[in-house]
Order: C-alpha cells, then sequence, then structure tokens
C-alpha cells in the first residue's frame, strides 16, 4: 500500500488521468456522440462541482448499442475458439493492470471511495475477476448422459447472444467486470448501463481496453435510469438482464423480462447481521483486533456496500468492553479527500444519498435509538466544503426499528445486544433481506451451526467483506435472485443444448 | 391493497408537502393516465420513492396502499409494511436527478424524497403525531 500520497484529481495539471470535456457512448468499439447530442454533467463528490460530461443517451442510443453487439455476437461466441476468447479476457486483465493506478483514481475521484480501496480492493479485483473467467471460459463443459448404450445425449451450454446489464454505483467498475466478465466468457456480448452517478470511470475502462476487445463485445450507454435503463431492459432485443441496485427497480426489471420471457438475475442489497459471540474477547490478541476491525468494517466504502455490515448483534456479557473498543477505532478512522492514500473515508456517492442518511438518522432519533457516535454530515474547509461526507455512526437500538430494518447505504452501523446463540440467530433472520451476514467466534463448530442457521447467501466466519472471484456472491429472500463471482455464474449466461443421439439403426418399430 | 385492515392497529400514512404537490400536478399534465409511487427498499438508491406512469408497474398482491397523494396511490410491499407501522411518510421533493426507473419530481434535476415523522402510539391505540 503506497502512503503518504495525494493524488491530483483527473484533468488537473500533473494528474495521471486524462479528462475530455465530454465523453460519448462506448459502442462497436468507438466513443459515439448520442444521437439528440445532449450531455449530462459528472459530479465529483468530493467537491459537489462537476468534473465532465457524459452522454445523456436516449433510447436510439441503446438501439445502437444492440446493433452493434449483436454484430459481434456470432463471431465472438460461435466461431472464435474459447481459447481465443479466453485471452481476450486475460487481455483486458492485462490492459487494466498497465492502467491500474490510473483507474483507481478515476474511481475514486468520480464515487468518493478513499484511493487505498480502489488500489487495493476495486481494480485489483475487478482484474482478477477477468482472468478468473478467462480461466473459466477454457472449463466451459457440456456432459455426457447415456441414455442407453446406443443412445447418448449431448449436453452443449450455448451463449444467450446479446444481453443487457445495468451495473450500480458503488463499485462501478467491479461490479461492471462481474457482470461483464462472465457474460463475456460463456460467449456473449453485452449492453452495459453505468449507474446515474457514476458513468465515466467504466468509460475510463472502456479507453484503456478498447484495443484488445473486438468491436461491439462490450457497449456502454451512459444516461437517465427512466430512459435509457428502461429502454435496455424493456428491449426485445436482449437474450438476459442482470441488475444491481434497489427493489422496486428490481421488480420492474423482472416484470419487464416477463413480457420478454428472458432471465433475470438481480442483487438488491440487504441489511447484513455481523453476529459477535463473548469468546471474542478471550484474549487481548491479533483475533480480538480482527473482530474490532470487522465491526468497523461498516464504514468501508462509506458503508456503500449491498453487504455492509450494517446490523451489528453483539452479546450481552461483552457488549461495554467490545463497543469501547470499536469506538476508539472508529474515532481514529480518518476523513476526507479519497485521492489521500491515508483517508479511510470519503464522501456520499451523491447528494440523494446524503438525503436520505439524514432521513434515517431522524428516524432512529425518533424511534428511541440512542445515538452513540456521529449521526451528521462532516464539513472540511476549502475544495471540500461542497462535498457530501457523512459522519461514521452508531446507533444503539432493538432490531425492530426501521433503522435495523432498512438499508441505510451509508457509514451507519445499528447495533443491539443478544443473550445466547438462538437469540443471534433469531436476530440476524429478522429481516426482510438475506445477503450477507458475519459471525465472529473462537468456537469453530459454534460458527459453523450458526451460519448454517442464517438464511443469507454469504456468510462470513471470521473475516468480512472479501469477494474473492471463486466463492459464489448472491441473495436469500428479496436480496436477490442468482449468483456472480463465481463460474456457476455461466449457467445465467448460457442455455443448454440437448443433442439426443441414436448411434442405433434398428428401426423403431412404430409404424 | 385498501386500509380496511387499520381498525386499532398502526398503519404507515403518507402526506406531501407543497412542493410534493406542485411536482404531482407537473407530472399529471404529461401523464394522463395518472402517476404512482412505490416505497422501494435495498442495495443503492434504497429507500427512494420510485414515481411511475400508473400501470407502468404491475401492482400486486404484495402491494399494500399507503395513502393517496394528490389522487396517486403511494404504494409499499407488505413485507415493508409491518416496518413502517409507526412511520407518517412526508413526501417532498429535493434537488438531484431521480433515482432507478423513476420519473423525476416535475422537471429535470428534482427528484421526490420521504421524511419520516414516527406516531408514537397513546394509551387509547390512537396516533399520537
Amino acid at each position: 500500500m503506497q502512503i503518504n500520497k495525494i493524488y491530483i484529481p483527473p484533468g488537473q495539471p500533473g494528474s495521471i488521468v486524462s479528462l475530455k470535456e465530454v465523453y460519448g457512448n462506448f459502442i462497436g468499439g468507438k466513443f459515439v456522440p448520442p444521437v439528440k447530442g445532449q450531455y449530462m454533467d459528472d459530479i465529483s463528490p468530493t467537491t459537489g462541482k462537476p468534473f465532465t460530461k457524459v452522454a445523456k443517451s436516449t433510447q436510439e442510443d441503446v438501439d445502437l448499442a444492440l446493433d452493434a453487439a449483436h454484430a459481434a455476437k456470432e463471431k465472438w461466441g460461435e466461431i472464435l475458439p474459447l481459447s481465443e476468447r479466453a485471452k481476450v479476457l486475460n487481455k483486458i486483465a492485462d490492459a487494466m493492470e498497465a492502467n491500474e493506478e490510473m483507474l483507481a483514481v478515476a474511481e475514486s475521484w468520480e464515487n468518493g471511495k478513499p484511493v487505498r480501496e480502489t488500489l487495493n480492493v476495486d481494480i485489483p479485483m475487478a482484474i482478477d475477476h477477468f482472468r478468473y473467467f478467462a480461466g473459466a471460459t477454457r472449463m466451459l463443459e457440456g456432459s455426457i448422459t447415456e441414455i442407453d448404450k446406443d443412445t447418448l445425449a449431448y449436453h452443449i451450454h450455448e451463449p444467450l447472444g446479446v444481453v443487457g446489464q445495468i451495473v450500480p454505483f458503488n463499485f462501478p467498475i467491479l461490479l461492471a467486470s462481474w457482470k461483464i466478465a462472465p457474460a463475456l466468457a460463456a460467449g456473449n456480448c453485452t449492453v452495459v448501463k453505468p449507474a446515474s452517478p457514476t458513468p465515466w470511470s467504466l468509460l475510463k475502462v472502456m479507453e484503456v481496453i478498447n484495443d484488445v476487445v473486438p468491436p461491439g463485445v462490450i457497449n456502454v450507454v451512459t444516461g437517465p435510469g427512466a430512459e435509457i435503463g428502461k429502454a435496455l431492459a424493456t428491449s426485445p432485443r436482449i437474450a438476459k438482464i442482470a441488475f444491481t441496485g434497489e427493489t422496486v427497480t428490481g421488480r420492474l426489471i423482472m416484470q419487464y423480462a416477463a413480457q420478454n420471457i428472458i432471465p433475470a438475475t438481480l442483487e438488491l442489497g440487504g441489511k447484513s447481521p455481523n453476529i459477535f459471540f463473548e469468546d471474542v474477547l478471550d484474549k487481548d490478541d491479533d483475533f480480538m483486533r480482527k473482530a474490532v476491525e470487522g465491526f468497523v468494517m461498516y464504514a468501508f466504502n462509506k458503508g456503500e456496500v449491498c453487504t455492509c455490515p450494517s446490523r451489528a448483534l453483539i452479546q450481552k456479557s461483552i457488549y461495554d468492553k467490545f463497543m469501547a473498543k470499536a469506538i476508539e477505532s472508529i474515532k481514529k478512522i480518518k476523513q476526507g479527500n479519497p485521492l489521500d492514500t491515508n483517508t479511510m473515508i470519503g464522501p456520499q456517492v451523491s447528494m440523494q444519498q446524503i438525503h436520505k442518511i439524514s432521513s434515517y438518522i431522524d428516524i432512529g432519533k425518533q424511534e428511541g435509538a440512542e445515538l452513540i457516535i456521529g449521526g451528521e454530515k462532516a464539513q472540511f474547509p476549502g475544495d471540500l466544503a461542497g462535498g457530501y461526507f457523512f459522519k461514521p455512526t452508531i446507533f444503539k437500538g432493538e432490531n425492530n426499528m426501521r433503522i435495523f430494518q432498512e438499508e441505510i447505504f451509508g457509514p451507519v452501523v445499528a447495533v443491539t445486544t443478544f443473550e445466547d446463540e438462538n437469540d443471534a440467530i433469531r436476530i440476524a433472520n429478522d429481516t426482510l433481506y438475506g445477503l450477507g451476514a458475519g459471525v465472529w467466534s473462537r468456537d469453530g463448530t459454534r460458527a459453523y451451526r450458526v451460519s448454517r442457521a442464517i438464511k443469507a447467501g454469504r456468510v462470513w466466519i471470521n473475516c468480512y467483506h472479501a469477494y474473492p472471484a471463486g466463492a459464489s456472491f448472491g441473495g436469500y429472500k428479496i436480496s436477490g435472485v442468482g449468483r456472480e463471482t463465481h463460474r456457476m455464474a455461466l449457467e445465467h449466461y448460457t442455455q443448454t443444448k440437448s443433442m439426443l443421439v441414436s448411434y442405433s439403426e434398428k428401426p423403431f418399430g412404430f409404424f | 391493497m385498501d386500509q380496511q385492515e387499520q381498525g386499532s392497529e398502526q398503519t404507515p400514512s403518507v402526506v406531501a408537502t407543497a412542493a410534493a404537490l406542485e411536482a404531482i400536478s407537473q407530472l399529471l399534465k404529461g401523464h394522463s393516465k395518472g402517476i404512482a409511487f412505490f416505497q422501494s427498499g435495498g442495495c443503492c438508491d434504497n429507500s427512494a420513492p420510485m414515481c411511475f406512469e400508473e400501470g407502468e408497474m404491475i401492482v400486486g398482491k404484495v402491494d399494500r396502499l399507503v395513502g393517496m397523494v394528490s389522487g396517486c396511490p403511494y404504494y409499499i410491499d407488505f413485507r415493508q409494511y409491518e416496518t413502517y407501522r409507526n412511520s407518517q411518510i412526508i413526501l417532498d421533493v429535493e434537488d438531484g436527478e431521480a433515482d432507478g426507473f423513476s420519473l423525476p419530481a416535475g422537471v429535470e434535476g428534482k427528484h421526490f424524497i420521504t421524511r419520516t415523522k414516527i406516531c408514537a402510539r397513546n394509551a387509547s391505540g390512537s396516533h399520537n403525531v
């Protein structure tokens, strides 16, 4: 990890990130202006000021992107040998790696996430994701069922064709990679819509990978969700739609997919419990410090994570002692310019998010929850004065409060206590969601038991916020449908051809 | 789909600020079918009140009507309904683009938000706002 470095914002003299005044859509391997010529501001959450403009696209632009993807799909999915397809994915990874620092600074500036996270997590993991799926491409295998000695069923995985993918704002590059890599690995071409607050950093990725990706295989169209998100999701020219975001849009996406009779995969967030059993404090050792850090993980990426450990469940017997350590750690969080490598928490992605977080602080107070720390916007002087900063916040309350039941998507944790194992499981599962959970204990048997009892797609045991390719990710309950970050995701991007072949020459004997 | 079940139990309700009423009246000029609100939740845009032309989102068995604002329905998923039982949703407008696939609050660059009044329950069971 680099230390004591403050990167210069994109486009400013000396910055490692070049910046144009306007960015068109990335369609068919070229940056093309939007058909209607409209652009929208991209705002840096650090300053609250626009730093560039991207296409404010319309239906016509989505159509062009779909044209390009359909023109490319046959060669990409049916003609190119798997080895060549894998090579492209590896080359994408190589090109991103060659520009790792630049992409990290770009994403940090657009999203507000601290550059120490983009340098060490977002971009390296995005790169690794392409490599993982490059490997998965080579492992694409069908199966053969021997129906009888002379009759075989060959199962072959074929690409869907052209898919639509809608990416959220919290990990503009990493979550785009989570979606694009399996789609391409399975032989599909894609039209991607980045989130409205963070369209530009993915376009920077397109700049660096443009030379290594065949035109039309990846297309990126920017603009408002109501216009182009809908245009993409409702298009009869997509064979599958993938979406990460909130529940109402998730439902709309499924409704549109139902009209087209195509599959939809959805990741819709959570209210993840992070459970600390009393034995974490049995010793004053590294594990104890790891557990305390595990609690503070709610401030990672300013809490803008679908699996933010936003409900902490602490065994009553250790509550005071554990919280004292946690609060001490939270007080040391350095907030400020995300381009400073010492910064641990940057600004929230947009003013809209500040409105929502503030609203939940108000709700928490009205519900009678105890505000332990934070609970207000953070102000910084100079260029940062217009930034969307919010202080890391802890509430103590009861699990039936709204701040325990709803995703706040900010650096806010709601803490409560539990008596015993059964109580912990009951509280953990008392939620509409089931995306992530954390279990902390020195007793491996108990940790296993509790993890199996929690209704969530990902349970971290004695760790949190790790998302390696190779471990599946996805939700139970209303947290969504489908799995990512594992080669099982290829099942969402392929369809199965069953060829039933008779090697017998004997007639059927019916007619 | 209705508020029949209210009885003495607490149920969520919705009111709109003058700015929200103005935004709704603007939207109704361009959407003759009417508009409907759906309370969202979850990742990213989380609790945004999503506003669509009436019929865009199919109202299903999962939807509960919280109330009407300017003649427009405000729905919430039955699974969220219980969590919101003490809440009076105050629909308002702020600067910024609309979230998700939502219509803007009347004009571009404005979006609907919610504020909340938590209603305590007094001995008689009625709302004590």
